[in-house]
């Protein structure tokens, strides 16, 4: 049975867009919303964060406080934009540290090639078959409570998935006619490298990188949550969430709820972004949204 | 009288990319100063692969390579530079040989550059253009900007640069016009005759070779001890025309 016209979104080319036209400017409008509140709303408005008012608890979203309080008195909305400062800083500071890595290790194995290559690789192989969320565990465990922790241990898991696409994208440039011409004109393994085979995974690295954000970031959520990411009295979306569940159970909604959507609504737009980039650099392939 | 050693001698060449299955199987070649070797031969013969392994990019299983009478040290990388750059390479695909991202100026000037000659990369860069019959406009542009058989001129300039004692063309003109393929020979013959290096021309244009070299020498394929080419039953779908009734041309 076909589907109905109506139901069927299509432009007038006749190609299904599945809300294409939409996807660069309302993520990228979410992205610049994200950034602008992370970086003047902590201009405007200082946080304490040690401060509790027990009088002003569980407080429904109102004038004062559009998103309601939590069951210290906190005020919502603005816990919800410093944990997502938070959030992003570790999103980015361990997608990029991932992304060094993953194309170091990467390019070097692509580069040498053979038995190192092998070996490299086989590496990657057994850190990948560990979840990534229990290697992180076991690796935040070892220090205090902090941002660097968790940055060191979403950095520290997530570089085998680049090292993997970037190993690929450099064994298929190596063996390209201009790497021939390069080498026969007298270049070094260190300028074929660098001048000929690591501009060309750049593209990939960086696409990498961008959808890595989104990915770090619900990593350090789970480790809030699990009470080992940043100290408990710290605005992070994770810790908001873990610490109002008990308060969902009695029906007061707005603790859990705005931090969940602080949560989805940027890595959504992070990913999407980065979609649409994928789909620019390689038309061919149908990007579907990865996080 | 002291003969002058080879510029160019494959020695018993064994090479390809399975060991079980080499491409090309015991295969001596001698090109001498300032000569012209034609090697001819169908495709998938292991024309190409006898170039790199001429141009030392390719290590065979078994064979030398002699350079001025000097038997090559190894490989690729583990080639030592003055061997390595004594031979110039220009590829058959201009779009495969070229390096996307950089602009033609930089590609010409890349192995001055790499063997670190800057100064001399800076002030050759447009004679060498100026050689190959590429006009200045052209320096700044990108290969996706610029026509096959511009390319192609950049990438022989390329080969040119450090004024090698052979040049090998990997089927240089084979995916160019007429008066480019022309304008490519002649801007080699021309090479050739100021510096007397030798040439390795590898195609399958038999009028082509035969009037540009000295001599030809024919590719053995598959029958001289290659692997047959692999025999396969009809498929039962029968296509008009070569079904096993059909004449072949083979």
């Amino acid at each position: 049975m076909s589907i109905p016209a109506a139901l069927r979104r299509r432009t007038p080319r006749g190609k299904p867009t599945a809300g294409r036209g939409l996807r660069l400017p309302l993520s990228s409008c979410a992205v610049a919303a994200v950034l602008l509140a992370v970086v003047l709303v902590p201009l405007l408005v200082p946080l304490d964060e040690q401060a509790v008012d027990l009088t002003d608890k569980l407080h429904a979203p109102s004038l004062a406080h559009p998103f309601g309080t939590d069951d210290v008195g906190r005020d919502v909305l603005l816990r919800c934009v410093y944990g997502l400062r938070v959030s992003l800083l570790v999103g980015v500071v361990a997608a990029l540290t991932a992304t060094v890595i993953g194309t170091a290790v990467g390019a070097a194995a692509g580069a040498v090639g053979g038995r190192t290559d092998r070996m490299v690789m086989r590496v990657v192989d057994v850190f990948s078959s560990v979840p990534h969320l229990l290697l992180g565990i076991f690796i935040v465990a070892m220090f205090r409570p902090g941002v660097w922790p968790v940055v060191i241990s979403v950095g520290l898991t997530h570089w085998l998935s680049t090292a993997r696409i970037v190993r690929a994208e450099v064994l298929s440039l190596r063996s390209r006619d201009f790497v021939d011409a390069a080498v026969s004109g007298g270049a070094s393994r260190w300028r074929v490298g660098v001048r000929h085979l690591l501009p060309g995974v750049l593209p990939q690295a960086g696409l990498a990188a961008v959808l890595m954000v989104p990915h770090a970031i619900w990593h350090e959520s789970a480790l809030s949550f699990l009470g080992l990411g940043l100290p408990t009295h710290r605005a992070s979306l994770g810790n908001m969430i873990q610490d109002a569940r008990g308060t969902l159970l009695a029906g007061d909604w707005w603790p859990t709820l705005f931090p969940g959507l602080f949560l989805i609504v940027p890595t959504l737009a992070i990913a999407s972004l980065a979609g649409v980039w994928r789909e620019r650099i390689s038309p061919r392939r149908r990007s579907e949204l990865m996080l | 009288m002291t003969r002058t050693p080879p510029a160019l001698e494959l020695r018993a060449v064994t090479a390809g990319y399975d060991r079980s299955a080499p491409v090309v199987r015991d295969t001596s070649l001698t090109v001498d100063e300032g000569e012209a070797v034609g090697l001819l031969g169908p495709s998938g013969c292991g024309k190409s692969t006898l170039a790199k392994v001429a141009a030392l990019l390719h290590r065979p299983y078994g064979g030398t390579v002699h350079l001025g009478g000097v038997q090559a040290r190894g490989w690729r990388h583990r080639a030592p530079r003055a061997q390595r750059t004594a031979v110039g390479v220009v590829f058959q695909q201009p779009r495969l040989a070229a390096d996307p991202r950089l602009t033609l100026a930089a590609l010409i000037a890349e192995p001055l550059r790499a063997t670190g000659r800057k100064a001399e990369a800076l002030a050759r860069t447009g004679e060498l253009a100026g050689s190959v019959g590429l006009g200045t406009d052209l320096l700044g542009r990108r290969p996706h900007e610029v026509s096959d058989g511009q390319l192609q001129r950049a990438c022989l300039a390329r080969a040119l640069a450090l004024r090698p004692r052979v040049l090998v063309c990997d089927e240089m003109t084979a995916m160019l016009d007429a008066s480019t393929t022309a304008a490519l020979v002649t801007v080699v013959e021309e090479y050739r005759t100021s510096t007397g290096a030798a040439l390795l021309a590898v195609g399958h244009d038999r009028t082509l070779l035969e009037r540009w070299c000295d001599r030809t020498e024919e590719m053995p394929c598959t029958a001289a001890g290659g692997p047959p080419l692999r025999s396969r039953a009809p498929d039962p779908v029968s296509v008009p025309g070569f079904g096993p009734e059909a004449p072949s041309d083979h």
